[in-house]
């Protein structure tokens, strides 16, 4: 039997949590992409170690550098930037300068998340923003993909990622088209086969279809995600596609081609689905993951760039506080003429 | 009605870890008579009663030592036979002091309750069945204590046509309503009869979530031939005991925002209440103990114990081996509960568990931001923004919070619960629902 009292803790209910925090969930999203990594540096070689490396570097190096919180880089804690700078990497070409990606990483972190307060005030997804400063910055470095394997095995590195600060960087010697430049440019596809495992030029993380597909299943099921995000925008541009297709089958790509190229899928699966900036609301994620869709359709068919995933989830990113006013769940209890 | 007889539920919701092996299968016992007995004169919701009783005088068990304070208020009688030691300030739970009488138990007395003869409230009008009900200082048993004769006597043009009675207990921890089903189905089914009779009601539906199998099972070994009663087996979901949300699971119907059920013809009870007004018109016995379920790792024997109201609090613990560990006391359950501030308070007619937390369990993640994951939308059952809520009441726009339909939050906490990133939602909505009475009452 005890003396006295215990010293009671005053808290307020509740006194239990669901034990599931947003580290673990940030960790949860980098496991998820563990097979899209592995498939990376399968294809293309320690050239895709490197550029992850790089970029994240850049993103946790800025984070801890210029995060708002003391003691410095306790925001580095919830994983976030971390995440951020291999979603970055996954989205850059393979033979691109490492000086490059490191100053992406970092462009994305600050122009992306602290610019606006840091994580959860940020509007639009930080490795995106990294993307397009890179796209604005070296278009010429950002757009050369070369294929898989092409030089040599698995541990050459490519000249390209070692170019030296503010020199013009090489275009490795065969810089190879990408399905979607082939489709646009030159009215060529690909193999469906061909897409689906894998086998073509690409950014690092989004050439595989299958295993970005199955990873995304895997992390929809254990609620990693919003899963409605993911299937509006593939439903959204299957439907769109198969219209315009069925239209006019020669002119236009198969709708097949179209959801298993680019950087679809790995658009839908990770970056889409950043929950900063993508509607809180569920009838809002419906219509977030609809509306890049119909703007990845339209950029790929009628627009000036071969791929559009990336302006696609920006500008939705850009619409979210809008799509989240308009889409406020109707409480319980009250009918929809009540709701202002 | 649902499609699905059986899933009935309301939508969203939290499923936290039960934790009731502990204790569900723990038949009730009664806990030993201690020395001293606080009872506090507001322990119910409204007005609180006034002491018909001075220090010194001589109770005994089941006495009136307390009159209603009003009609929203109800008596209080004595759990013991002894002697008033002290009708002044004591501390209750939250460490407030507040007016108590203070009963000194008699150790020579047997403390054996004397029966009355069974009254029968079938031939009671419906006023002289509600007063009757104030007199035995029937409160509901789930927590809120509100003072059960004021749902029984209708206003002016309202009917009941539905009588439902909460047996949910979809509170973690908590398994003492469960046991009062297992243990007690015909007081209960009986106390259903009653007050579906004298309400008018068409028919009564007991509500109880499917982890009790085997109380939904004795409640319906009871129910005579062509009983108007029903008993409806419920998913199991937090927070299903929330009166809107149990309505919800068993009708299908959503009671309009800032109404009562009775506006749609349905009252709710607690299925413990039900057991109590038994005891009342069949024995005579008033509100004087209730079943309460004691656990958690801080105890070394938990029980489901019946406890005179009064109790000291450390007294029961102690009697289920309070141990070193604890470091939190929570009355009630975990996800609405009171923490205590002091043992010295006793239980009270809403108490329906004393849970002792040990440290691992009362150190939360460090808060993060948030990050707009939306869990905290599809935890709340009355579909409101509670990320948005948080965000606006840190900021201190209470405009903005009311046009979010901040008051139509049920503080069940399934929010804060599911929250990635630790924001204290609940917390923050609470103190901005405070300043916002607050406000209106300086303007009004
Ligand atoms: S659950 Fe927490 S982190 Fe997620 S949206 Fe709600 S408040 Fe934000
Ligand atoms: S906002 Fe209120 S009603 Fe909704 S989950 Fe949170 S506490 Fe419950």
């Amino acid at each position: 039997m005890m003396a006295g009292d215990p010293r009671l803790l005053l808290q307020s209910a509740p006194f239990l949590r669901r034990g599931i925090t947003t580290p673990r969930l940030m960790t949860e999203v980098i496991i998820g992409m563990g097979p899209v990594i592995l498939a990376a540096v399968y294809f293309f070689g320690i050239s895709a170690i490197f550029v992850m490396l790089a970029t994240t570097a850049g993103a946790a190096g800025a984070e801890w550098l210029l995060g708002p919180a003391r003691p410095r880089g306790r925001t580095l804690k919830d994983g976030s930037a971390i995440l951020t700078g291999i979603v970055l990497a996954l989205c850059l070409p393979p033979g691109f300068p490492l000086w490059m990606a490191f100053l992406g990483g970092a462009a994305g972190i600050c122009l992306g998340k602290l610019a606006f307060g840091g994580l959860g005030q940020n509007m639009f997804n930080p490795a995106l923003v990294g993307r397009a400063f890179l796209q604005a910055a070296f278009p010429g470095a950002i757009t050369t993909w070369s294929a898989q394997g092409d030089i040599g095995g698995f541990f050459t590195v490519r000249a390209s990622n070692f170019a030296a600060p503010f020199m013009q960087a090489t275009p490795d010697a065969v810089a190879t088209a990408t399905p979607l430049g082939l489709m646009k440019f030159e009215h060529q596809t690909t193999p469906l086969t061909d897409l689906l495992l894998g086998n073509t030029a690409g950014s690092l993380g989004e050439t595989c279809a299958i295993v970005i597909l199955l990873c995304g299943v895997v992390m929809a099921v254990r609620r990693a995600f919003d899963w409605r995000i993911p299937a509006a925008i593939l439903l959204s541009v299957t439907v769109f596609s198969t219209v315009v297709w069925a239209f006019n089958t020669e002119k236009f790509p198969a709708p097949w081609a179209m959801l298993t190229s680019g950087g679809l899928l790995f658009g839908a699966v990770y970056m889409a689905t950043d929950p900063v900036t993508s509607p809180v609301t569920p009838r809002g994620a419906w219509a977030f993951g609809a509306g890049i869709g119909v703007i990845v359709v339209l950029i790929r068919l009628w627009g000036g760039l071969p791929e559009g995933v990336m302006y696609a989830i920006l500008l939705m990113n850009a619409a979210t506080p809008l799509i989240e006013r308009v889409t406020q769940p109707r409480p319980f209890g009250r009918g929809a003429i009540e709701h202002e | 009605m649902s499609s699905l007889p059986n899933r009935k539920s309301f939508r969203h919701g939290v499923h936290p870890l039960e934790h009731k092996e502990e204790t569900e299968h723990l038949p009730l016992e009664r806990m030993p008579f201690v020395g001293r007995y606080v009872l506090p004169l507001g322990q119910h919701i409204g007005a609180p009663c006034r002491a018909v009783v001075r220090a010194g005088e001589k109770v005994t068990r089941g006495q009136l030592i307390a009159e209603p304070g009003g009609f929203v208020s109800t008596s209080l009688h004595s759990p013991v036979t002894g002697r008033v030691v002290d009708v002044g300030p004591h501390r209750q739970g939250n460490g407030q002091l507040v007016p108590a009488i203070q009963i000194e138990a008699d150790p020579y007395s047997s403390q054996q309750f004397r029966e009355r003869d069974p009254v029968d409230p079938f031939a009671m009008g419906v006023d002289e069945f509600a007063a009757s009900v104030q007199r035995a200082g029937l409160v509901g048993l789930g927590g809120a204590a509100f003072p059960s004769h004021v749902k029984y006597k209708l206003p002016e043009g309202k009917a009941c046509e539905r009588l439902v009675i909460n047996g949910c207990e979809c509170e973690p921890y908590l398994t003492c309503d469960h046991r009062v089903m297992v243990e007690r189905p015909a007081e209960v089914v009986r106390g259903v009869s009653i007050l579906a009779e004298k309400l008018g009601a068409r028919g009564a539906w007991i509500g109880v979530e499917m982890n009790k199998p085997d109380g939904i099972d004795s409640l319906r070994a009871h129910l005579p031939a062509g009983s108007k009663i029903t008993v409806a087996p419920l998913a199991v979901k937090y927070p299903q005991g929330a009166e809107k949300m149990l309505i919800k699971a068993v009708f299908n119907e959503e009671v309009p925002a800032g109404h009562l059920p009775l506006d749609i013809g349905v009252v709710v009870n607690n299925v413990a209440t039900m057991a109590c007004l038994t005891d009342w018109f069949d024995r005579g016995q008033p509100l004087i103990e209730r079943a309460l379920t004691v656990a958690g790792p801080g105890v070394d024997r938990p029980a489901n114990l019946i406890v005179p109201i009064g109790t000291p609090i450390r007294d029961v613990l102690r009697h289920c081996g309070i141990n070193r560990d604890t470091r939190q006391v929570v009355m009630g359950g975990p996800m609405m509960g009171m923490p205590l501030a002091t043992l010295d308070a006793p239980v009270v007619k809403g108490t329906s568990g004393l849970l002792a937390f040990t440290d691992n369990m009362v150190n939360h993640p460090t808060e993060y931001a948030c990050v707009r994951c939306g869990s905290c939308l599809e935890a709340c059952g009355n579909f409101l923004n509670p990320s948005r809520l948080a965000r606006l009441a840190r900021a201190g726009r209470y405009e903005e919070l009311e046009g979010a339909f901040v008051m139509d939050c049920m503080e069940c906490g399934a929010c804060t619960y599911t929250c990635p990133s630790s924001v204290p939602i609940v917390h923050l909505i609470r103190a901005a629902k405070l300043t916002i009475r607050q406000r209106k009452a300086k303007q009004g």
